[in-house]
């Protein structure tokens, strides 16, 4: 699963690509995020971001387009099982662990420290 | 760049055209909902000039500088997400049941980080370096939840928790759910 040369050189260029898009566009970076989740999800969708995940390992999985990857192979999975309402039912199995470490830190953080200013 | 001769590049068409709304040289741009087409043309005239003169007063970034440092910091966060996968490889994780907890570590780090207040200085440093990671996501959280904690617990903290995040979830929802179904379809 990726090497820490690998994973360097692809996140690394998953990220400059981003900045490209902040820079050279007028896209907000809402905006390049959100793309960054639809082109991982759609890449996904046609098995391309899989060999990506084996050749760069963490430099394809921490990246956001990771989150595509993850919400559209939790559907996948769960259509091979359950047959079309698996979709509606597996989009959050894999990205689970992302969504809610983001919320149960979230919210501790925020109950220890205060906004500045 | 921004503007080539007053018109829109093909991107922000693009994101006008998907998301309804984009920005140009500090002037958000959304799709009228009218009807009346000689009424959005005046409008787009009007928004077209503003936007030339937007780009003349619009400082030019240093590209080269903010894509070597994006690539360097984001690259190193990758790393460092690759040495975690590793050490949880090492007590018995698979290399892809790996994933979750590293995914989990890295987000609590930015967490605290982005408490700490240290996320948004490397933020400022790095742009998408900081950006792109989950670890962007969780400070994009992490930030809002504790920027509008003045607002109170429910109303502040748990509503306002993913004002910043929500277009991420929302957007990569409609594109698994929307994958699934073609997938479904083409059984």
């Amino acid at each position: 699963m990726g090497s820490y040369l690998t994973a360097f050189l692809v996140g690394g260029l998953i990220c400059a690509l981003a900045q490209l898009l902040f820079d050279l566009t007028t896209l907000t970076p809402a905006h390049v995020l959100t793309l960054f989740v639809i082109i991982g999800g759609v890449l996904s969708g046609v098995g391309l971001y899989e060999p990506l995940v084996k050749f760069a390992g963490a430099g394809a999985t921490v990246p956001i387009t990771s989150f595509g990857h993850q919400l559209v192979q939790g559907a996948l999975r769960e259509l091979e099982t359950h047959g079309p309402i698996g979709v509606l039912a597996g989009i959050f199995d894999l990205s689970s662990a992302g969504i809610t470490a983001a919320i149960i830190f979230g919210f501790v953080v925020s109950l220890i420290f205060n906004p500045k200013g | 760049m921004y503007t080539t001769k007053g018109k829109l590049l093909i991107l922000p068409r693009l994101c006008l055209g998907i998301f309804g709304e984009a920005e140009v040289g500090g002037a958000v741009y959304k799709m009228s909902p009218s009807k009346d087409k000689q009424k959005v043309k005046k409008q787009q005239a009007l928004q077209q000039e503003f936007q030339s003169i937007a780009k003349r007063q619009k400082p030019k970034p240093p590209l080269l500088r903010n894509v070597c440092v994006a690539y360097a910091v984001g690259g190193l966060i990758c790393v460092i997400g690759q040495a975690i996968s590793k050490f949880y490889t090492t007590l018995g994780f698979s290399a892809e049941d790996a994933g979750s907890p590293t995914v989990a570590t890295l987000i609590l780090i930015a967490a605290v980080l982005t408490g700490l207040g240290i996320y948004d200085v490397i933020g400022q440093f790095a742009g998408a370096g900081a950006a792109v990671p989950v670890t962007g996501f969780a400070n994009s959280v992490v930030s809002a939840a504790i920027e509008f904690k003045r607002e109170g617990l429910v109303l502040g903290v748990g509503a306002k928790m993913f004002s910043l995040a929500g277009p991420v979830l929302v957007y990569g929802t409609v594109t698994a759910f929307v994958v699934g179904i073609i997938k479904a379809c083409l059984r």
